[in-house]
C-alpha cells in the first residue's frame, strides 16, 4: 500500500498493480466455475462458455479494486468520509459539501436521462444515491436542531407503537377508504420478521448474555413445532394449552442437550449444539412412524381468539358473528400478528428482567470471564443450564407459533441454514443488544424479502433474473461484510446492567468478551 | 467375514478421503485456533473445480484418461487452492485480532457464501459423471460374497498416503514447517523472532486447500455425484476425524478420517443406513465431551 499523499503517478502505479493482481487472482477464482456451466446433455454432462458472464465478474473486481485503491485507501481523503459524516455529528469541511452536493446533482442528472431515455436501471441507482445523501441529510438537521433529544428511547418507542398500531391502521385505511393495499403480504411479510425478531431475542439470552455460541438453536424451535402438532393431530389440542407444553418440552430439551456440552468451551460448544441440532432433524426426518418423516404434519389448527375461531363457516359462535362482523380471513392474520408481537415482548420482557436477577447478573459474568466466575463461587453448571433452558424455552415457544400459522410443518424447516440465519440476527446486530437484534431481524429478513419485490432489478439483470435466488448468496456476503465492517454488530454499545452512578452506555469493544 | 473385509475395504476408502480434508481443519486449528467452518465448501468447490475441468480436457479431446486425471488434479489443487487463500484473506484476516467467535460467524457467512455462489453458478441439481475408474482385484469368494478391491479405492488409498508422507516432510522438515510450528507456539513471538505469520497463515490456508482439492476430485471419482450441499456434512464428518485425531496433529486427522469413515461404513452395513449421519453427529458429540484432546493430541491449558 502506498503512503497517504503521495504524487499521484505512482499512486496510480501501485493503484494498477495491486488491482491487476487482485484481477488476476479473480480470474482463476472464477475461470471455471463461472466461465463454464455444466448442463445436462444427451450423454452425461457437458458444457456450455460463458465468457461474457467471466469477463465481467473479472472486470468488476478490477475496476472497483482500483477505484478503491485511487479514491479511499492510498489518498488522505478518502471519498467515503462525507458519507460516513452523515452518520456522526462531527463538522462538515469544504471538500465534504462538494462531494456531498457533486453526488446529489449526479443523483438528479441520472433520474433524468433514465426518464428521457428510459433505463430503469440507472434511475434505480440513482433513487438510492439520493434517498442515501438525503436521509442522511435529514438526519444531521435533525441532530443539529435538537441536539440533546434522547434519540435512542425515541427510536424504541416510536418502533413499538408502530409495530402495536401498523396492522390496526393500515387494515382500517384500507376498509374505510377502499385503497386495495396489499394488506395480506404486509401482515405475512411483518408476522415472518416477528418470528425472527423473537428467536433473534431467545437466542441472545444463550449467545448474547451467557456468552454460549449454539449453532443448534433451530433444534428447539423444532421440539417446539412438532409437540404442538403432535399433541394437536394426535390428542385434538388446542394451541393456548400446547403453547405452554411445547415451551417446556423445548426448555427440557433444552436441559437434556445442554448437559452433556457444560464442560466445552466457545467453538468446541458450537460444533457440539450444531451436531445436535442435525441429530435432532435427521430424527424427525427418519421416524416416520411419528413424525411422518419428510412428508411432514399438516392440518394444524389455528389458535382461536378466547375460544372464538377465526372460521367462515357458521358452526357456533366465531369471532366474526360474535362481535357483528363481516368475516375477513385478515382478521385471523391480524390475530396471528399480534400473538406473535406478544410473544416477542415477552421474550425481551423476561430476558430484561432476567438480567437484573442474580441468575441473569451470573450469565454476564460467565460471558466475561468463566474462571473467573467459577473462583467467585459462581456454580458454572446451573447457570449454563439455565441459560440454554430458557433460550430453549423460547425457541420452543416460536416453534409453536411457526406451527399454527403455517398449518403445516416438515423438517425441511429446521435446517442448520436457519440456526445459522438466527445466529447472524443475533451477532450482526450486536451480541447483547436487544435493539440492535431487532434492527437486524428487520433488515436481514424483511429487507431481503423486499428485495424480491423490487421491480428494476430485472431491468439490470435481464428478464429471467431471479433475487430469490441471490436471497442466500447476498445474505452471505452481509453476514461477512457487516462481520468485517463493525466485528461488534450494527449497536455495538450497550449499557452495563449494574454500574455505580450512571449507566453511560459503554463501547462493545470494552466488553471483554470471549477475547483471548 | 467377507461382507466384514469388504466393508473394512469400504471404510479405508473414505476415510482417507475424510482424513485428506480433516489436514485442513487440524492445521488451520493449529495455528490459529479457529474453526474454518468453509473448509468443507471449499473441498466441494474443489469437486466442482475437478469435476468442470475434467468435463473441458474430455470436450478438447484430451481422452488418455492418466494424464486427463493428472491434469485435473493440478489444476484442481492450484485453483482450489486460490480459493482458500482468498476465503482467508477476506474473511479471517482483518478479524484475526478480534473476539474468538467473530472468525466462526465468518466462516459461517463464507461457507454459505461459496455454497450458494456454487449453486447460482452451477445450478441446484446434482452433476453426475460416468465412472472413469473403473475395474478392480478380486481378493476371495466365501460363499457366494466376493471382497472386491476397486481401482478407483486403491487409487484413493495411495494418493492419500502419498500426499499424507509429502505433508508430513513439509511440516517436518523444511523452513515452512518450522515457521508453521513456531506460529502454532506463540504469534508475537515468531513474528519477533523473524517469522512473516501473515505469509505462513495464508500457506497454511493454501495447503488446506489444495488437499481438500484432491480429496474433492477423489470423491468425485468414487461417487460419481456431486452437489453444491456436499460440503457440509462431509465438512462436518472431517472436523469430527480432526477432533477425534487430536486437533493440531496431523497424522492424528488421517487416523480420526480413518476411524470416522470405518464407523461409518460399518454404521452404515450392519445397521440403518438412514441414521448414518446420526452416528457421525454423535460420534462428534461423544469426542469432543469425552476425549477433547484426541487420540495424538496435547491437553489444551487455558491460563487466565
Amino acid at each position: 500500500m502506498a503512503e497517504p499523499g503521495k504524487p499521484l503517478g505512482l499512486r496510480l502505479k501501485s493503484a494498477l498493480t495491486d488491482s491487476l493482481l487482485a484481477g488476476v487472482v479473480a480470474f482463476a477464482l472464477f475461470s471455471l466455475v463461472l466461465g463454464l456451466r455444466t448442463v445436462d446433455g444427451v450423454t452425461g454432462l457437458t458444457l456450455q462458455p460463458r465468457p461474457d458472464l467471466l469477463a465481467i465478474a473479472v472486470g468488476i473486481v478490477f475496476v472497483g479494486r482500483f477505484l478503491l485503491n485511487l479514491f479511499v485507501w492510498q489518498t488522505e481523503y478518502p471519498l467515503t468520509t462525507p458519507f460516513a459524516k452523515l452518520f456522526t455529528r462531527d463538522a462538515f469541511d469544504k471538500r465534504d459539501i462538494t462531494v456531498l452536493s457533486t453526488t446529489a446533482a449526479l443523483g438528479v442528472a441520472g433520474l433524468v436521462i433514465s426518464a428521457i431515455f428510459n433505463v430503469p436501471a440507472l434511475g434505480l441507482i440513482a433513487w438510492a444515491a439520493l434517498l442515501f445523501v438525503g436521509l442522511g441529510l435529514l438526519r444531521r438537521l435533525i441532530v443539529h436542531v435538537f441536539p440533546d433529544l434522547p434519540y435512542a428511547q425515541i427510536f424504541i418507542v416510536g418502533g413499538i407503537l408502530f409495530a402495536i398500531f401498523f396492522p390496526l391502521t393500515s387494515y382500517a385505511l384500507d376498509r374505510a377508504f377502499n385503497l386495495g393495499l396489499p394488506l395480506r403480504y404486509w401482515f405475512d411479510l411483518s408476522i415472518l420478521v416477528l418470528t425472527y425478531v423473537m428467536l433473534g431475542w431467545g437466542l441472545n439470552i444463550v449467545v448474547g448474555l451467557a456468552g454460549l455460541l449454539d449453532l443448534g438453536y433451530v433444534a428447539f424451535y423444532a421440539v417446539g413445532a412438532y409437540t404442538f402438532a403432535l399433541l394437536a393431530t394426535h390428542f385434538g389440542l388446542g394451541f393456548w394449552i400446547c403453547l405452554p407444553i411445547a415451551g417446556l418440552a423445548a426448555a427440557l430439551w433444552g436441559v437434556i442437550l445442554g448437559f452433556p456440552v457444560l464442560r466445552l468451551r466457545g467453538d468446541y460448544l458450537a460444533i457440539v449444539t450444531l451436531a445436535f441440532g442435525e441429530i435432532i432433524r435427521i430424527v424427525l426426518l427418519n421416524w416416520t412412524e411419528v413424525t411422518n418423516g419428510p412428508n411432514g404434519i399438516s392440518g394444524i389448527p389455528k389458535p382461536t381468539f378466547f375460544g372464538l375461531p377465526f372460521s367462515p363457516f357458521a358452526e357456533g359462535t366465531t369471532f366474526a358473528s360474535f362481535f357483528g362482523l363481516k368475516y375477513d380471513a385478515l382478521h385471523g392474520i391480524m390475530f396471528l400478528y399480534y400473538l406473535i408481537l406478544v410473544l416477542a415482548f415477552l421474550t425481551n420482557f423476561v430476558t430484561l428482567r432476567m438480567r437484573r436477577l442474580p441468575i441473569g447478573r451470573a450469565w454476564e459474568a460467565m460471558r466475561e470471564d468463566e474462571i473467573a466466575c467459577r473462583s467467585l463461587g459462581i456454580n458454572t453448571t446451573v447457570t449454563k443450564l439455565t441459560a440454554f433452558a430458557t433460550g430453549a424455552l423460547f425457541g420452543g415457544l416460536a416453534g409453536c407459533f411457526f406451527a399454527t400459522r403455517q398449518g403445516f410443518i416438515s423438517p425441511e424447516s429446521f435446517s442448520f441454514i436457519e440456526s445459522a440465519i438466527i445466529l447472524s440476527i443475533v451477532v450482526l446486530g450486536g451480541m447483547g443488544s436487544q435493539l440492535g437484534v431487532a434492527i437486524a431481524a428487520v433488515v436481514m429478513v424483511g429487507g431481503f424479502e423486499a428485495l424480491r419485490h423490487t421491480d428494476g432489478l430485472q431491468s439490470i439483470f435481464g428478464a429471467g433474473f431471479d433475487p430469490a435466488l441471490y436471497r442466500m448468496l447476498l445474505f452471505g456476503i452481509a453476514m461477512v461484510g457487516i462481520m468485517i465492517w463493525r466485528p461488534r454488530g450494527l449497536i455495538a454499545s450497550r449499557s452495563p446492567t449494574i454500574s455505580l452512578n450512571d449507566a453511560n452506555a459503554v463501547s462493545g469493544d470494552l466488553v471483554r468478551q470471549g477475547r483471548r | 467375514m467377507a461382507y466384514f473385509l469388504q466393508q473394512l475395504v469400504n471404510g479405508l476408502a473414505l476415510g482417507s478421503i475424510y482424513g485428506l480434508i480433516a489436514i485442513g481443519y487440524t492445521m488451520v486449528y493449529g495455528i490459529i485456533g479457529m474453526i474454518n467452518f468453509a473448509h468443507g465448501d471449499v473441498f466441494m468447490v474443489g469437486a466442482f473445480i475437478a469435476l468442470i475441468a475434467f468435463l473441458a480436457l474430455m470436450a478438447i479431446g484430451v481422452t488418455m484418461i492418466p494424464l486427463a486425471l493428472l491434469i485435473v488434479l493440478i489444476l484442481a489443487m492450484v485453483l482450489t487452492a486460490v480459493w482458500g487463500w482468498t476465503v482467508e484473506r477476506v474473511a479471517y484476516r482483518p478479524l484475526r485480532d478480534s473476539f474468538r467467535l467473530a472468525p466462526l460467524i465468518t466462516a459461517i457467512g463464507m461457507s454459505i457464501v461459496l455454497q450458494n455462489f456454487i449453486q447460482v453458478a452451477q445450478g441446484a441439481r446434482v452433476k453426475p459423471l460416468q465412472p472413469v475408474v473403473t475395474g478392480g482385484y478380486e481378493l476371495f469368494t466365501e460363499g457366494n460374497f466376493t471382497v472386491i478391491v476397486s481401482n478407483i479405492q486403491i487409487l484413493i488409498v495411495v494418493t492419500t498416503l502419498a500426499l499424507m508422507t509429502i505433508f508430513w516432510l513439509i511440516i517436518n522438515r523444511t523452513a515452512l514447517g518450522r515457521a508453521q510450528r513456531a506460529c502454532e507456539q506463540d504469534r508475537l513471538m515468531a513474528s519477533l523472532s523473524g517469522v512473516n505469520v501473515d505469509r505462513t497463515i495464508s500457506i497454511t490456508f493454501v495447503i488446506g486447500a489444495a488437499l481438500a482439492a484432491v480429496a474433492g476430485l477423489l470423491y468425485l471419482l468414487y461417487y460419481g455425484v456431486i452437489d453444491f450441499f456436499i460440503g457440509f456434512i462431509v465438512g462436518i464428518k472431517a472436523f469430527t476425524a480432526a477432533v477425534f485425531g487430536g486437533i493440531g496433529s496431523i497424522p492424528g486427522a488421517m487416523l480420526g478420517g480413518l476411524v470416522i469413515g470405518l464407523i461409518e461404513t460399518f454404521w452404515s452395513a450392519y445397521f440403518t443406513i438412514e441414521y448414518k449421519d446420526v452416528a457421525a453427529f454423535s460420534m462428534l458429540a461423544i469426542v469432543l465431551i469425552f476425549f477433547p484432546t484426541g487420540l495424538l493430541g496435547r491437553p489444551e491449558i487455558e491460563k487466565v
